[in-house]
């Protein structure tokens, strides 16, 4: 685009705002405190902990088993994943051997949580830019989703699926049938989405080259997940690090080069398809066998220290585990998504307008409990 | 980059660097606050190490020391190193920054600051995070009481 | 000034027969205001609903559907509630401009309203300057809105009512050009006479392109004046909370939330009268009966209305530099252009008459 520089014979005086905590576009508590001259943003500074409850400091006195419980209050969104990586941790701290059904219903149902998230995303992005119809049908596929949740897990949103050693109970005997069911619907839906809002063009200016992270910032500032590879930066856990029955499947890795939010966008909505991809080669060929393997009643890890990395909706989730034999966890740290891609957030919104702090942050895909774990 | 590759190359920078694979699957370089930057920044500029991504930093209190555990991984070479530093200065537990070699830093360990009290020197922000500014004391440290907030089992 | 009250010849008769003249015209016209002023509550009332049920139709859900008969009291009940609420305030506001703000806003809207022809014996306030004048009424709003952001000691408000006289200022240029556009055909101000003009066809057709092009140029503009998505960034509710009534509650906000719709159905009452002929029936089929005209009028309108729902309900909001972009770069040349287009097909008569 064009730029032309004007000189400002006017003095101008920057002043501070209160982006939150209770704002809609914060998407929860989350707390701005901007620094704005005019329309044009001079500085983002988060502020964070409104909703701050300590987990890492809750797993301390808790068990391994309990601890799954608190992951789910993360990032709500992907709370299976979330579950996921803490059970993998355990496990292979453990170094039980997973039986390969487990594994593969990790995996489905870990995409279909990303998908759901997927979905809520692209609906309250819509919202964010101002179309309001696309969080209705955003929401709409979400429940299908839900609904299958909710009838192998009996939860919606905090499913608690995963027990180290595997799934709380087996599947659904409806299971199978209703993922094959709403793949088939959202086969047709998706492209809908596009139709309302990824051709409108007030869109495409308003996400075209606004909040541009290049890849190198994208790799010091910890960006990961959609984020990250919005700018062309590999960073897909999922390939780097396959777990659970990732290595068996066939599916590319969403990338865009251009950095900005409507890469960020696009890779989003790929990812949906490639995550319907990966329910559809396995869905057909779930193994037969345990649902989980047995372990103790209380779980003592070996002492030493132990990473799980995972790919959650929002990017890698990272759990450190340092153990000093005990039947809780001496130390807990979970590297969540979302602390880091907030981070660069002051990076990105610099220089734009107000509504390009609000279009970059919603394609950040925020969700604050992650951030305030 | 195997991790004896690994070894035998940081080694050669700083002789005084501890190395172990003892209880982790990464190697765990264990380095001395003094040599921390050095070390950060060769590991990050250094062709054949390029450890670009750091993917974790948390504070961890050991009950006598405090330290700080850096995980990095190479988006280039994908190998995945762990660096440890620690002091036994409860009091004024000090570390030179990594926010100006990966500016993710920055907030990590702001974060460390905030629940563990370690200061890092050069911060360009170094505040309270999470808790309020007047808050008396850091949570995550083995020795923190709360006896309002805190359950104990 | 040409006032002709001349809503039922009998009512004004019969008020004269039995009242000495003074009395009996100043009885007219608060009879006239209070028959206004219930339009403006239903149509306002009526309008948020229509607002509400298309919007629950684009989102696939299915709208207000409990209070009365398919909704049909839910606004009627908001109003009540509103009406009902504590009116809060900020600490060193502005008190009296803050208090001022509501009114600036819904007494423009009014004045607005009774200019219009809804049926050729149904018209409040027959004006030989018809058209200068909604312009100039429905410019005085926008002093409400900024009042309204700058008494409240509110930045986000502050923002919202900056945005909003930018806004105004910009796009009031561009329904005034394209309203002048179609008064080149006309060649008057009046909109009784605008309409007269349209027997030999909607404007619309008589202006062929140019007029095509004024409309679209006037839907767009007209949109961006009323401060609705996709120009609604005076409040966008994604950045700046509610924009400048983010520190009004109750009967006031409502003051604010009524006038936006009747803003709408204003500016697209304009349309109607202007590109499509108002009250006029196509074609004439139902000329013999006068009374149909108000069901033509509101007829077009709504469509308008609906039109500028459906907008809303699908786009994206842009960016206010974008905003003022569309308007100085494409929208003001385009629309001078236009305007000489214009001027060329009415001097060498190439309108369509039939």
């Amino acid at each position: 685009m064009e730029t032309t520089t004007i000189t400002n014979n006017f003095k101008s005086e920057e002043y501070f705002i209160n982006m939150g905590p209770q704002h809609p576009a914060t998407h929860g508590v989350l707390r701005l405190l901007l620094t704005i001259d005019g329309e044009i943003i001079k500085k983002v500074e988060p502020d964070l902990g409104y909703i701050h409850r300590s987990i890492e400091k809750m797993c301390e006195r808790d068990s391994y088993q309990q601890i799954v419980h608190l992951t789910d209050r993360m990032d709500y969104l992907s709370s299976h994943i979330n579950n996921e990586a803490v059970c993998l941790a355990v496990e292979n701290a453990l170094e039980i051997d997973i039986p390969e059904r487990v594994k593969v219903i990790r995996t489905i149902i870990g995409e279909l949580t990303r998908i759901a998230s997927h979905t809520l995303w692209w609906g309250v992005m819509g919202m964010d830019v101002g179309a309001l119809t696309t969080y209705f049908l955003g929401f709409r596929d979400r429940e299908l989703i839900n609904d299958i949740f909710e009838e192998t897990c009996g939860a919606r949103l905090t499913m608690n699926y995963n027990i180290p050693g595997g799934l709380m109970y087996d599947i659904h005997p409806n299971f199978i049938k209703r993922v094959k069911d709403f793949i088939a619907h959202f086969k047709t839906k998706l492209p809908e989405y596009d139709k309302l809002l990824t051709g409108n063009v007030i869109f495409q200016k308003r996400m075209k080259g606004v909040g541009i992270l290049t890849k190198e910032d994208a790799i010091s500032f910890g960006a990961s997940g959609p984020v990250g590879r919005g700018s062309g930066y590999s960073c897909d856990v999922r390939k780097h690090h396959a777990y659970s029955a990732l290595d068996k499947v066939n599916f590319k890795e969403a990338l865009r080069t251009e950095g900005d939010s409507l890469a960020r966008y696009e890779v989003r909505v790929q990812e949906m398809w490639e995550s319907m991809s990966i329910i559809e080669q396995l869905i057909d060929n779930i193994p037969e066998g345990d649902y989980k393997v047995a372990t103790n009643a209380v779980i003592k890890l070996p002492k030493g220290e132990f990473y799980q990395k995972v790919e959650a909706a929002r990017g890698e989730l990272g759990v450190y585990i340092v153990s000093t034999g005990t039947k809780n966890p001496y130390r807990l740290k979970f590297r969540s998504p979302g602390f880091s891609n907030l981070s660069l957030l002051n990076h990105i919104a610099v220089g734009g307008k107000i509504g390009d702090l609000v279009a970059s942050m919603a394609t950040l895909d925020i969700v604050v409990p992650d951030i305030d774990r | 980059m195997t991790n004896e590759a690994l070894q035998k190359l940081i080694s050669s920078w700083i002789p005084e660097l501890e190395f172990t694979e003892e209880g982790s699957q990464f190697l765990n370089i264990i380095v001395q606050p003094e040599q921390l930057h050095q070390l950060m920044t060769q590991l990050k500029s250094n062709n054949e190490t390029s450890f670009d991504y750091l993917f974790c930093l948390s504070g961890i209190d050991w009950g006598k020391e405090l330290g700080v555990v850096y995980h990095l991984e190479s988006t280039i070479h994908r190998h995945m190193v762990v660096v440890k530093v620690q002091t036994e200065d409860r009091e004024n537990p000090t570390f030179d920054t990594v926010s100006n070699i990966w500016a993710t830093a920055e907030f990590h360990e702001r974060e460390a600051f905030d629940f563990f009290g370690i200061i890092f020197n050069n911060h360009p922000n170094l505040k309270r995070l999470f808790l309020t500014e007047d808050w008396d004391g850091f949570p995550l440290r083995k020795d923190y009481v709360d006896e309002i907030n805190m359950v104990i089992k | 000034m040409n006032i002709s009250l001349s809503i039922t010849k009998n009512i004004h008769e019969w008020l004269f027969s039995i009242m000495p003249e003074g009395i009996a015209s100043i009885t007219e016209m608060v009879l006239i205001a209070v028959v206004y002023l219930a339009i403006f509550a239903v149509a306002g009332l009526y309008l948020v609903l229509l607002e509400r049920k298309v919007a629950a139709w684009f989102q696939l859900r299915i709208g207000p559907n409990r209070v009365g008969w398919w909704g049909l009291l839910q606004t009627m009940a908001d109003a009540l509630k509103l009406v009902s609420k504590e009116l809060t305030g900020t600490e060193r506001a502005d008190k009296f401009l803050y208090n001022l703000a509501p009114y600036f806003v819904i007494v423009s809207s009014l004045m607005a309203l009774a200019v219009f022809p809804f049926s050729q014996e149904f018209h409040a306030f027959d004006i030989n300057i018809g058209v200068l004048f909604l312009m100039a009424i429905s410019s005085i709003g926008v002093i409400g809105i900024l009042l309204g952001g700058w008494s409240s000691n509110n930045k986000f408000a502050l923002i919202g009512a900056m945005r909003s006289g930018v806004q105004t200022i910009s796009y009031e240029l561009s329904v005034g050009l394209s309203l002048l556009t179609m008064v080149l055909v006309t060649g008057s101000l009046q909109l009784s006479e605008i309409i007269e003009v349209q027997k030999n066809g909607w404007l619309i057709v008589q202006g062929h392109i140019p007029a095509v092009i004024a409309f679209m140029i006037y839907m767009i503009a007209g949109t961006a004046e009323t401060n609705r998505a996709p120009f609604d960034l005076v409040e966008a509710e994604s950045e700046l909370g509610a924009g400048f009534h983010t520190e009004y509650s109750g009967m006031k906000f409502a003051y604010f939330f009524l006038a936006e719709f009747i803003n709408m159905f204003i500016i697209a009452a304009i349309a109607a009268t202007i590109f499509f002929g108002g009250w006029l029936s196509p074609f004439g089929i139902t000329e013999s009966i006068p009374l149909l005209g108000v069901v033509w009028f509101l007829g077009k309108t709504l469509v308008i209305v609906f039109l500028m729902m459906w907008f809303r309900w699908t786009f994206p909001r842009l960016r206010i530099d974008q905003l003022l972009t569309l308007e100085w770069k494409y929208l003001l040349p385009l629309n001078l252009l236009n305007l000489i287009l214009m001027a060329l097909v009415v001097w060498l008569n190439l309108t369509i008459q039939f």
